[in-house]
């Protein structure tokens, strides 16, 4: 192949195209947490999330949230196509702010859980669970 | 619609005023994620329970939006205080418009 200068560009271009897509990724949980936190700050205490650190088959993860006092809970999968998972809202009769269900995760990735405490503010945890089988077909 | 939806609750038949309870539900679903492709490479569209409820006398217990990240199937299961004996009515939203429910009595002894 005779390297143009028009091939040259065109390669150029496709790098950097290839080099912005983890970026995008990234961006859209950054996103998706800003538009539930409204972009307050995010501290760390009063949340837990239990994920197993090894998942053989990721079309059926079991987590668990727990952060006591919590208005609502918001669980995202940072390397799935659409972060989002599930959103929790506890009304006044649920004895203890925390829930337990089961993910589908893409691949091994970051599991986020972040809670909205009564006065406004907001905690996050996350943790990594690394996916042998990705749940999301192909 | 999504055939053969069959919800299941496991709530404690009788409780003490003000008791904690643990509740666990199950309700078999497909949850088809919008993601796969069939033989033919055509995207299967999305077909999921979107949101699920659980209020007991008509005040809420737990109130979840699910996204297609919830595996098929969905499980959840959630604690509840029992002030009085009455009804925990169980709720869940699919996409295509039905509503499953059901609902399990306890007694307050």
């Amino acid at each position: 192949m005779k390297l143009t200068r028009r091939h040259t560009l065109m390669m150029a271009v496709g790098s950097a195209v290839a080099a912005l897509m983890p970026v995008r990724t990234f961006a859209a949980v950054e996103d998706e947490i800003a538009a539930f936190t409204g972009g307050a700050e995010i501290g760390s205490d009063g949340i837990t999330l239990i994920a197993p650190e090894i998942a053989e088959n990721g079309n059926t993860v079991p987590i668990e949230v727990d952060a006591p006092g919590a208005e609502a809970i918001i669980v995202f999968a940072a390397g799935n196509p659409t972060p989002s998972v599930a959103t929790f809202t506890f009304g006044a009769l649920a004895a203890s702010q925390s829930a337990a269900t089961r993910i589908r995760l893409a691949g091994t990735q970051d599991v986020i859980a972040i809670a909205r405490m009564p006065d406004g503010s907001f905690v996050q945890a996350s943790q990594e669970v690394k996916v042998t089988i990705g749940g999301c077909g192909g | 619609m999504a055939e053969n939806v069959k919800p299941r609750v496991r709530v404690p038949r009788d409780a003490t005023a003000g008791e904690e309870i643990t509740i666990k539900t199950l309700i078999s679903h497909p949850m088809e994620s919008g993601q796969r492709k069939d033989g033919d490479g055509n995207v299967i569209p999305r077909s999921i329970i979107n949101r699920f409820t659980c209020t007991f006398n008509g005040e809420t217990v737990i109130d979840v939006t699910l996204e297609p990240a919830i595996s098929t199937n969905p499980y959840f299961e959630f604690q509840a205080v029992v002030p009085e004996t009455g009804t925990f009515e169980f709720t869940w939203y699919d996409d295509d418009g039905d509503v499953y429910t059901d609902s399990k009595e306890i007694t307050v002894g």
